[in-house]
């Protein structure tokens, strides 16, 4: 699974393991007249083993600023594929990578920018059954990943181990940042001990986020890792950093590790791996808003009743700023406003509610449905699949 | 009091759009039910059906956490800034 390559510096057999050549000398010089970091802050790095879960918005600065300072082994896990919605923050690719293993575009990029370095690529997706072998050889663990069960997963899998893992999270134009699982400090069940239920809190695709956030919180992440690695500096451990974009503060908040925490409390219930989707999907605090059993029309069907010139209500539930992006010429209730809008609607009328990819208008078919509509479908797979099967002219996004 | 609590961006589409709301509250409870009188739509993201706060939602009263100190009746002074903080996962994609 995993495929280990590097270079490491020549005429090096001659010299101890922790010496630097002097190409790394030469390449390292501002970090070595600097005293917090010099010849022993530097040869900390060379020896130092970080692994990064994620190669995307958080990973792409991270994992350049890592390799360029000099971490001597740096561990990337991704399954994903580079596409063109990723080149607005992962600026990690370049438009030439789009379809290409993210891991093999990172490797890549970070061998061309610090040959010196070791890369271990792990094209796979972290699990409960490989996290706790992937995570072993490393000595800090950076989740830069975007999902609740991956993130509770690298959390519990660190806290197991014993392994500092730097945090960093991002949704739109805020982010938040902090060092879960240092010895003595809290973990990220100590913050918050269990996910919101799935739909509750949308991800970066479905909410979006400024291109540079990434990059910002990215950039502290690596800043943290390598605060650890040299020893110097006071690092975020019990202290949460959220960073407002738009209103360009940092605030900083107390993190507190919980006494009753399952996982790094003093009578933890968790000495193991569980099952993270499971846990994220099933044991929230209320039944999943990912509703099943919605009626479905497909685009196809839509098209061909439309044609026929039936009398269909086309019901938009995005937001007004996607509908600018495109639109099927429908009547916009953004799924938030449903409730108090419903009686813009005609029950009498056949519905049919769409939205970017078909999940929020299964929620507004859901709710519909309970306020009474009996004639209300979903367009299964949104307007993005209107664009792929009926028009390919309406843009995608 | 007057008290100042910061909407965290995810839960701005509920509040008006609003970053933050200044409002008349002794404890933090009257403040959090103020804001969820004034933004009906809040409430089903802060509370669960006991009306109790959601465990992936934490509440600051300025930097420290209100499950250290006295949870919802931890008592308000003039000028305090209450943050609501829920958890976000984005990152990667």
């Amino acid at each position: 699974m995993a495929t280990k390559t590097g270079t490491h510096a020549g005429q090096q057999a001659a010299k101890p393991a922790a010496a630097l050549s002097n190409d790394e000398i030469l390449r390292y010089s501002r970090h070595l007249i600097m005293p917090e970091v010099g010849m022993d802050g530097q040869l900390k790095l060379k020896q130092a083993k970080v692994l990064c879960i994620g190669t995307g918005g958080l990973g792409a600065p991270l994992g350049l600023y890592l390799a360029a300072a000099g971490v001597g082994r740096i561990g990337l896990v991704d399954f994903d594929a580079v596409d063109f919605t990723n080149l607005q923050r992962q600026v990690l690719f370049g438009t030439s990578d789009v379809g290409r293993p993210k891991i093999s575009a990172a490797a890549d990029r970070l061998r061309n920018l610090n040959p010196e370095i070791q890369i271990d690529t792990f094209e796979t997706h972290l699990s409960s059954e490989n996290a706790l072998d992937i995570l072993a050889d490393y000595d800090i663990v950076v989740d830069g990943t975007d999902n609740f069960p991956t993130r509770y997963l690298v959390n519990d899998a660190c806290a197991l181990l014993g392994k500092p893992n730097v945090y960093g999270s991002i949704f739109r134009f805020e982010g938040q940042v902090t060092i879960f699982g240092a010895p003595g400090g809290p973990c990220y069940r100590c913050l918050y001990p269990e996910p919101p239920p799935p739909g509750l809190v949308p991800s970066c695709a479905e909410g979006g986020v400024l291109g540079v956030l990434p990059g910002i919180i990215g950039t502290i992440q690596a800043c943290e890792t390598l605060k650890l690695i040299i020893g110097k500096g006071e690092p975020m451990i019990g202290r949460l950093m959220l960073f407002d974009a738009l209103a360009m503060k940092f605030r900083e908040l107390k993190l507190r590790k919980n006494p009753e925490c399952p996982v790094c409390g003093e009578h933890r219930t968790i000495t193991k791996l569980i099952d993270y989707a499971e846990f994220c999907g099933i044991r929230g605090e209320e039944a999943p808003t990912t509703v099943t059993n919605i009626p479905e029309i497909t685009p196809r069907e839509l098209k061909t009743r439309m044609d026929r010139g039936d009398d269909l209500f086309i019901l938009d539930v995005r937001e007004p700023h996607e509908f600018q992006i495109c639109n099927l010429d429908g009547h916009l209730i953004p799924l938030g406003e449903l409730p108090r809008r419903v009686n813009e609607l005609d029950s009498s009328r056949e519905i049919v509610a769409h939205c970017r990819s078909g999940k929020r208008s299964a929620d507004a078919v859901d709710f519909l449905r309970k306020a009474g509509f009996r004639k209300i479908w979903n367009l299964k797979g949104g307007i993005l699949a209107w664009s792929d099967e009926v028009d390919p002219t309406v843009p995608k996004y | 009091m007057a008290v100042k609590v910061i909407i965290p961006t995810p839960l701005r589409a509920y509040a008006g759009k609003q970053d933050s709301v200044e409002l008349q509250a002794a404890t933090v409870a009257e403040a959090l039910s103020g804001l969820t009188n004034k933004f009906g739509d809040l409430k089903k993201h802060l509370f669960n059906e006991d009306g109790k706060l959601r465990s992936f939602v934490n509440v600051y009263v300025n930097d420290e956490d209100i499950r250290y100190l006295q949870k919802d009746q931890t008592q308000l002074r003039e000028g305090d800034t209450i943050s609501i903080v829920p958890s976000i996962a984005g990152g990667a994609r």
